[in-house]
């Protein structure tokens, strides 16, 4: 038997055609996703029963909402016994919401542009077509708001600025510009002074720790733990703090070829000399001679929403730079650097957020000297931002070892020294791994700003909790506060991540 | 243009005298003696894990060598930072997965190093990578992302990119080992164009017809060592050692 067609030639081409149309309708779309088979049915009938019966409870909640009213009691009387918001709390607390309600009502004017600035400002960071110039804006912004939102006098924040490019400029003459001779000696100098006040403040803190662990005393099981603890550090500390000295005074001096650590700690010591001796006596003067003033407000006064939106933007702008800091260290060759980082990371991570908090508020105080009058917010910032940089940088530490070896080797092999390949080969990939977990760290953060209503802040949690709840006149108020409260906050941390996901498609370069 | 036209002259470019690399406990590189001379094709080839990679990684301090010397160009080669830079950009070198740089286009790829490491403006820079993209047959694709060429395609933006330092030696890992069969022509091409120029150029590789057109020198590695070099066909027609032999008689499949 024979079959000759086994072989084939195909001699025309195969037009190409369209895709078949989808066959549409919404009776075929109900078939498909809701009445596929008996259960898909049954879920379908419950879902469409909760569905129907919260929207029972809820449409005429809102319906019914009271917007004009003095108090709870009134509300009630207006609705009748019908069920019924009472938005009148919002109306009538709206401000204190907003802003807290120590902040001067004639002042709320500034945190309004402070707020529109920081829209300008972030402008340029998030969207890569807006023009660069506007990046030299957002690097003034900081100063801008914080003098619009604290007020005082615009000296202070214009000479912390002189004094951030002064710093920037000793870190570059000592890194860059100096021969290496003259780099040993300062190394050598540096390295001295940092060794001794590293021992120093050891010193202090050992004898600090001793102090702060009697003052717990030992009554009850677990003060009697912080107690051992407190104790554990302090003899630790005494024990170390002379080698410590000695081990971070000599690898600075050690480093006076490359000069990477000499220059940094250079000029951290000059930015602390100057703002201990310098600038208080400066900014005074100039102050006394033009004032340039605006209604100075503590930083107690602040609260409501506000200072949730302060907090969230300030940690977060701090704690990517110092989480990719943390994550570049953690993978360190120089031990020292290394374990610094490992350290950091590691103890943030095992301690609740809330413990932090707590330590700002009341311990802090304790490490600072007496007359430093260490800004409360200051303390809370400090926290936060330590408590995501160290998120973060486990996170960026995922993105920086899921890139291959390859891109390591390729940009060593063209040349680039450390520096220009982690900024222009490593991070611009690590950082876009690493976005989701970012976001995931940063709008974390963003709603965990409320926890400083627990250390007695009044943010717009603490808002509702204290003065409007206790408020007699809106006893009973609850859902329509926190309602308010989830609102805001669903706002912002849906707009981050609907930002995110664009910002991940937009830096998509495998398939356009 | 045959291989023996092509120009050697005496200037030593590389010279590796005894030296010896460990990976921990395991003696990868053993008492390794090669001098390359300036304009010299030399392929590499070997059994896998033979140590082939390693050797032209150390050229260019990809990895550190433990025992011996190694001068490049001019340089010994030590653990100090500044000449390590100085001999990385003299010396380029093409890797088997490409490595290109998926966030940048194809043209910011070629001009990255120049920019940043010879300080070239960037005007002009753009202007070398057009000429050795032209070069390499891919200038109409200068915007676009690595991850949109195919593999042929990106080993020879990854060629450019190298030949934008205007390296003096060029090192070659298996460049052709990741393309399909029908990619390989158009590197090796590439490559053959480039030793007709006179580039020096050593290039670990299993293309034994490459070797044949192109190399002047055929160096067999065996378990850390070199264990045979001659001119190609030498080589190949009448290798001396068995275990030349027997990998021979697997890769070409006799
Ligand atoms: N980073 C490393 N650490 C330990 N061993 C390695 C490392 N890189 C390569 N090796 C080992 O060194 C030997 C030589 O590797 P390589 O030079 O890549 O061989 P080839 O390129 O000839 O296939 C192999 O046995 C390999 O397993
Ligand atoms: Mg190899």
């Amino acid at each position: 038997m024979t079959d000759t067609n086994v072989s084939f030639v195909r001699t025309e081409q195969i037009p190409p055609s369209p895709p078949p149309a989808a066959e549409a309708g919404i009776v075929k779309w109900m078939r498909e996703n809701l009445f596929s088979s008996i259960l898909n049915t049954v879920l379908t009938v419950i879902a469409a029963y909760v569905i129907i019966r919260l929207l029972m409870g809820i449409v005429p909640w809102f319906a019914n909402g009271v917007w004009e009213a003095g108090s709870m009691r009134e509300c009630r009387d207006i609705l009748a016994g019908a069920s019924g918001a009472c938005f009148a709390v919002l109306v009538d607390r709206w401000d204190h919401l907003l802003f807290g309600f120590k902040y001067p009502p004639e002042a709320y004017f500034r945190i309004v542009i402070a707020l529109v600035l920081l829209l300008v400002a972030a402008l340029p960071v998030l969207f890569q077509t807006v023009p660069r110039k506007l990046l030299l804006f957002t690097g003034l912004y900081p100063f801008i708001a914080y003098w619009l939102i604290w007020g005082g006098s615009l000296w202070t924040p214009l000479m912390l600025l002189a004094l951030f490019v002064l710093t920037a400029m000793v870190y570059r003459l000592i890194g860059e510009q100096i021969s290496t001779d003259m780099r040993k000696i300062a190394a050598a100098v540096v390295g001295l002074i940092a060794g001794v006040g590293l021992a120093y403040l050891l010193f202090i803190g050992a004898g600090e720790l001793g102090f702060i662990a009697n003052s717990i005393g030992t009554s009850g099981a677990l003060n009697t733990v912080a107690y051992g603890a407190f104790w554990l550090m302090s003899g630790f500390t005494y024990l170390f703090f002379i080698p410590m000295g000695i081990f971070v005074g000599y690898a600075i001096y050690n480093s006076y070829e490359g000069g990477g650590l000499v220059s940094v700690v250079t000029a951290l010591l000059f930015l602390y000399a100057a703002l201990t001796f310098v600038f208080g006596p400066v900014s005074d003067g100039l102050a006394s001679v033009v004032g340039l003033e605006l209604q100075a407000v503590a930083s107690r006064d602040l609260g409501g929403f506000v200072l949730n939106m302060i907090l969230g933007t300030v940690c977060v702008s701090l704690s990517i730079p110092l989480g990719i800091a943390l994550a570049l260290g953690r993978q360190s060759d120089m031990p020292l650097i290394k374990g610094v980082c490992v350290i950091f990371i590691e103890f943030i991570r095992g301690v609740p957020l809330i413990t932090l908090l707590f330590v700002a508020n009341v311990m802090l105080a304790y490490f600072m000297p007496p007359e430093s009058n260490f800004d409360l917010v200051l303390r809370v910032i400090i926290m936060i931002t330590a408590f995501s940089a160290a998120y973060i940088a486990e996170v960026i530490r995922g993105g920086l070892a899921a890139l291959p070896k390859g891109q390591y080797e390729a940009a060593d092999s063209l040349g680039l020294n450390y520096a220009q390949a982690t900024r222009l080969i490593i991070l611009p990939q690590a950082l876009k791994i690493s976005i989701p977990g970012i976001v995931n760290v940063a709008v974390g953060l963003f709603k965990d700003t409320t926890l400083v209503s627990i250390i007695s802040m009044f943010d717009l949690v603490g808002m509702i909790r204290g003065p409007i709840q206790n408020a007699t006149e809106w006893i009973g108020v609850y859902w329509e506060v926190y309602g308010f409260g989830a609102m805001l906050f669903f706002v912002v941390c849906y707009g981050i991540s609907q930002y995110s996901q664009w910002l991940e498609r937009q830096l998509q370069t495998d398939h356009h | 243009m045959t291989q023996a036209q092509m120009q050697v002259s005496d200037e030593v470019a590389i010279e590796i005298r005894g030296m010896n690399k460990w990976y921990g406990q395991f003696h990868v590189l053993r008492d390794i003696e090669l001098t390359v001379n300036r304009g010299e094709r030399i392929v590499i080839c070997g059994p896998s894990g033979s140590g082939k990679s390693t050797l032209i990684r150390c050229i260019n301090a990809l990895e550190e060598h433990q025992k011996g010397s190694i001068v490049v160009d001019g340089t010994q080669l030590t653990s100090d930072l500044k000449n390590i830079d100085t001999i990385r950009s003299e010396v380029g070198m093409c890797f088997q997965h490409f490595n290109l740089f998926p966030h940048l286009t194809i043209l910011e790829n070629c001009t990255l190093a120049p920019i940043w490491v010879r300080k070239i403006p960037k005007k002009e820079a753009e202007e070398t990578a057009m000429h050795f993209l032209e070069k390499v047959k891919i200038p109409d694709q200068a915007n676009k992302y690595p991850g949109q060429l195919s593999g042929g395609q990106q080993q020879r933006v990854a060629i450019a990119r190298s030949l934008c330092m205007r390296p003096r030696i060029m090192l070659f890992d298996e460049p052709t080992s990741a393309l399909d069969p029908e990619m390989i022509k158009e590197v090796l091409d590439t490559m053959i164009e480039l030793a007709e120029e006179g580039m020096t150029m050593l290039c670990v590789t299993h293309e034994m017809g490459f070797a044949r057109q192109v190399a002047n020198r055929v160096i067999f590695m065996d378990a850390g060592q070199i264990v045979e070099q001659n001119e190609p066909e030498a080589f190949f027609n009448n290798p001396q050692s068995d275990r030349t032999k027997l990998f021979l008689s697997q890769i070409l499949g006799h």
